[in-house]
């Protein structure tokens, strides 16, 4: 129950909780890698995931191993096949599947339909691995299966083109799939896979003549020509002969049972995780729906910039944007490539790109350019404001969509730890016409990531009509906003941190910030949450799920000077103190006292600092601070030690009263009522600490918690998790009323 | 002057379609023949699904990108790029009977507001205006996207712009006898569609912008508004309905006539620039 982790694990100011930010190993694309592993947030799923894999596995194992023929109606067969088949359909094979699978299908160990079965059900859910594809071709070399099973294996080969992984293997057997025209059914479909395959080095005369041959042989068929068509272009003096210039369709579609379930495949994928799907799926979103061409979300694929023109590299020889030597971005796969080919590196041609592609975001991260930070900028400026599903009449049926992006967006933030003008920009514009439910944690995240300025209208464009949402929404609303806002001052004070790190190394101040500035800023959002969570804790009577927020973020705020080196401190207003300070729970209780712990420590550091006089220093807290945190310092060991709670509170907003009004109240023992033992948050502790002391004990006496009991209680307290308020009470009560201690013990 | 307004002229009484264009990245005006010829690829590549596509052979569309010196504001414009696409007859190749099936130009009047801070590597052309099918608008505007990095997003003219218009465009002077200023307005929250046209004669209409207008060559919200609400309160003597509570979708005068879906037509090529310059303000609205 209690809340032990800020005592356990001291946070680094850059440490970051989030599991989207900066990992290495977990961005880096591998071609091969289980795609089941690479979707995230499945966490309700994963007990069913795991067995799906096992089933899976030993299918897998099961086909490798299985050698004589076995019947069809073995149960044992049966079983595998239809694992392998509703998994297939459902997310697509991982590509170590590919291999078993086509082995057994090409090898003709089982009867057709089973291998007719086994070919539908190869539907890839990343890639195929080349090796797989190139074995298959020696099993159809060897034909061992029936012709059916091979024409079925090259119209899956031909649908399924595009998802191998290399093909430079697939090239080099270029003559083999040429020589299986001869077989007349077979041929239409070669045809095709040649043409997939065919580079200009292909283009032989023997092979020229080979296809004429072919079509006086079998008269102009479609398929023939489109190849031959093809030869052409690439070798206009090898084919001599006149083809029609206009035909309609080359190649019939290979009609087969694949492209529907790669495609739900994919968008299941897609779904589960924008960011880790794998580079090549991007090319082609699907378009199921009807739009206009502009107004659709698709993040561009990476492909190299092809705006260099070959006619002005034979004029010049020098072309000033490319040179002979850049690398690809398309070939770009692991962080090593990227590592060795940083230097000729080149953007993609579409800036959107990156954001699916994590090594160009490490790229771009420590290549700073302002056209680079441009065309992102305009890019996802655009896209946000024409996407935007409140902001665009007709929009509200792409919210899933909508949010996808914003998903995507936010995890590009938080990887390079830098929040985009493009969003800030966009919440600013939205935010007045949002209704804060919908992409409610998406938009609310954004605000997490709203860079740090010193100047800014952060005033009217964000907390205004923030604001008003925050006021008149739900609980849980409220205490998202804080929390969002929460992580935006840890974000700006992580910011700070670093500036101050670089400015030494750097001559140019990236951030045009002041201190002063900056400080300013950082006290205006202090404040705004300080006045929200005054009103809140009325409106929804101090309700302890939002007191447990408004606490954490005064966590982050009494740790400023001495975690982040900012020398601000702003004491939390009295709606906040004493609504923790008398509330019912202890949890909220003992985290404020460890919160007045760290403003002490933060405020002692700043004093001696000031005194010690080692540096000049800028900025002092003002006395107001010092008494600010005496007042609720003073009414908080009345209220917890002392038991002079009504009589030492020294705040024009605290509960000090006349023993005269007291005495009216007619309350018993009024003087007592707060203090450790009998304060209602820890009135639970000393009832169970009474039962445990005497255990015999029928009555209820809680002034026997007194002299040695007291502190065999406290030390009670301590066991039972409350570290915050052993920090506080050894720092702040015997120091201060050393002499009130004995005293206390007598009440 | 004569010659420039008969190098724009086929620009005129056409409905042009509105777009706003973020800066293009690496475009040069040097290049505008290779262009050509890749975008040329791009459409057959595009119409062909797939088949390969040899670059700068015979084609059934021919893309001519050319440039429109004529159209810019100062000197510190990029000139205007004008993309047309024209199909040969099928029927008798040789012959090189060529029709206009699209056209699309990009152009800038006066943008220095966006132009001034931008890196070299961009060119700031950020309107657009399309006549012809959606599908080549759709075609071109994707390699355009895809080659310079940029966004085309549809350029919509709010009531408020339109009152704008059609304050200014009343004051404009018109030599020949020219059709009278017309206002459509469109009634919301209706089972049907109504709409309500108020045509106003041309001297009437200019006639009350004269009282209305205290500086000559310059117009203030204070007069636009103004100008309305007598065109509004003369509405409501006749008919007793209140076109302010109406939407103002459709602004026809001599000068030009503009549709809140982005739609534009120029009349006068005299005041071609003066048009595009109000546009192109907006443009860079939408983009900033």
């Amino acid at each position: 129950m209690q809340r032990s982790h800020s005592f356990k694990t001291p946070k680094r100011p850059l440490q970051s909780r989030d599991t989207n930010q900066t990992d290495l190993s977990a961005w880096r694309k591998k071609g091969r890698t289980d795609p089941e592993k690479s979707v995230q947030d499945q966490s309700p799923n994963d007990q069913k995931n795991d067995n799906e894999q096992d089933s899976l596995k030993q299918a897998f194992c099961y086909f490798e191993e299985v050698q004589d023929r076995v019947s069809l109606k073995n149960s044992i067969l049966q079983k595998h096949l239809t694992t392998v088949e509703s998994i297939a359909l459902q997310r697509g094979l991982p590509p170590e599947g590919f291999n078993v699978l086509l082995n057994v299908a090409l090898s003709g160990k089982f009867a057709d339909t089973v291998n007719t079965r086994l070919l539908k059900s190869l539907v890839p859910a990343s890639v195929i691995p080349e090796d797989s594809v190139v074995s298959s071709v020696s099993w159809l070399c060897v034909s061992k299966c029936s012709g059916n099973v091979q024409l079925l294996f090259l119209k899956w080969l031909i649908t399924v083109f595009d998802f191998i992984d290399h093909k430079e293997q697939l090239h080099a057997l270029y003559g083999f799939f040429f020589s299986f025209l001869q077989d007349e059914k077979m041929c239409p479909f070669v045809c095709h896979l040649l043409y997939l395959l065919t580079r200009k080095e292909n283009v032989k005369p023997f092979r020229v003549r080979r296809l004429l041959d072919l079509q006086a042989k079998m008269g102009t068929q479609s398929y023939l020509q489109a190849l031959l068509s093809l030869y052409k272009l690439f070798c206009p003096e090898l084919v001599t002969i006149t083809l029609p210039g206009k035909m309609k369709a080359y190649f019939r579609n290979p009609e087969g049972p694949w492209k529907a379930a790669i495609n739900t495949v994919r968008q299941r994928n897609q779904e589960n995780s924008q960011v880790s799907r794998p580079l090549f799926l991007g090319t082609s979103q699907p378009q199921s729906r009807k739009r206009k061409w502009n107004t659709q979300i698709s993040i561009p694929a990476s492909s190299t910039n092809k705006n260099n023109l070959e006619e002005d590299r034979e004029k010049k020889r020098v072309d000033l944007y490319s040179t002979n030597e850049s690398f690809p971005v398309e070939q770009l796969q692991n962080f090593s490539q990227l590592l060795q080919n940083i230097h000729r590196l080149e953007f993609p041609s579409q800036m959107g790109s990156v954001l699916t592609n994590p090594l160009l975001l490490h790229y771009m991260n420590c290549f700073k350019d302002e056209s680079v930070d441009l065309r992102l900028y305009y890019w996802m400026d655009q896209t946000l404001q024409q996407e935007c599903t409140w902001c665009v009449a007709d929009n509200s049926q792409y919210e899933e969509e909508f949010k996808n992006f914003l998903e995507t967006v936010y995890k590009t933030e938080c990887f390079l730890q830098e929040g985009f003008s493009s969003c800030e920009e966009f919440l600013y514009k939205s935010l007045p016409l949002w209704d804060g439910f919908c992409c409610r944690s998406q938009i609310l995240r954004f605000v997490s990531w709203i860079p740090l300025r010193s100047c800014s209208e952060i005033k009217s464009h964000l907390y205004d009509p923030l604001a008003q949402l925050f006021l008149t929404s739900s609980l849980y609303f409220k205490c998202s906003v804080l929390e969002s806002l929460k992580e935006l001052l840890q974000n700006w004070l992580n910011c700070h941190v670093t500036h101050l790190d670089s400015e030494s190394d750097s001559e140019v101040n990236s951030s045009n910030t002041t201190l002063s500035g900056l400080v300013n800023v950082v006290a205006e959002l202090i404040h705004f949450v300080g006045w929200i969570s005054t009103v809140a804790l009325r409106l929804e009577s101090n309700h302890t799920f939002l007191l447990h927020f408004i606490l954490d973020f005064y966590e982050t705020v009494c740790d400023m000077y001495l975690r982040y080196n900012l020398p601000l401190l702003i004491m939390p207003p009295p709606g906040v103190f004493y609504a923790v300070l008398l509330g019912m729970d202890s949890v909220n209780l003992n985290q404020l006292c460890y919160i007045m712990y760290r403003y002490r420590t933060n405020l002692v550091t700043a004093k001696e600092n000031e005194l010690s006089k080692k540096k000049i220093l800028q900025f002092k807290f003002s006395n107001q601070t010092y008494q600010e945190y005496n007042r609720y310092i003073t009414a908080m060991v009345g209220c917890l030690w002392t038991s002079s709670a009504f009589q030492k509170d020294i705040h024009p907003q605290g509960i000090s009263m006349d023993d005269e009004l007291l005495k009216k109240t007619a309350v018993p023992d009024f003087k007592t009522s707060f203090n450790i033992v009998c304060h209602p948050a820890m009135m639970s502790y000393a009832f169970f600490y009474l039962q445990q002391a005497w255990p015999d004990n029928t009555t209820v006496d809680f002034s026997l918690i007194k002299g040695k009991e007291w502190n065999r209680y406290l030390e009670y307290l301590y066991l039972q998790g409350l570290k915050g308020l052993k920090v506080f009470i050894e720092s702040s009560v015997n120091r201060i009323s050393q002499a009130s201690h004995s005293k206390s013990g007598n009440v | 002057e004569d010659a420039d307004s008969q190098r724009t002229a086929f620009l005129l009484r056409k409905q042009w379609s509105l777009y706003s264009v973020t800066p293009l990245y690496r475009f040069s005006e040097a290049h505008l023949r290779d262009y050509s010829r890749l975008l040329s690829a791009f459409i057959a590549a595009e119409k062909k699904k797939g088949l390969a596509v040899e670059i700068g052979g015979e084609l059934d569309i021919k893309v001519a990108v050319t440039s429109l010196p004529d159209l810019k504001g100062s000197d510190r414009d990029q000139a205007a790029i004008l993309v047309q696409l024209s199909s040969r007859s099928s029927a008798s190749p040789k012959n090189s009977e060529e029709k206009l099936v699209w056209s699309g130009w990009f152009c800038c009047v006066a943008g220095d507001e966006l132009s001034e801070n931008l890196p070299e590597a961009f060119t700031c052309l950020p309107l657009f205006l399309v006549n012809g099918a959606e599908s080549y608008t759709a075609i071109v505007g994707t390699w355009f996207q895809k080659t310079f990095d940029c966004c085309f997003r549809r350029l919509s003219l709010s009531p408020f712009n339109l009152s704008w218009m059609a304050a200014m465009w009343t004051g404009c002077k018109v030599e020949k006898p020219a059709s009278a200023t017309e206002l459509v307005f469109s009634v919301p929250r209706l089972p049907h569609p109504l709409h309500i046209s108020y045509a106003i004669n041309l001297e009437d209409a200019q006639a009350l912008w004269d009282t209305v207008q205290k500086t000559p060559g310059e117009i203030t919200q204070e007069e636009v508004d103004v100008f309305m609400d007598c065109l509004y309160s003369h509405f409501y003597r006749h008919f007793k309905i209140h076109l302010s509570a109406t939407k103002l979708v459709k602004v026809s005068t001599a000068v030009a006539s503009a549709h809140c879906d982005g739609i534009i037509k120029f009349r006068q090529s005299q005041y071609l620039t003066g048009v595009l310059m109000l546009l192109t303000e907006l443009a860079i609205c939408q983009i900033q």
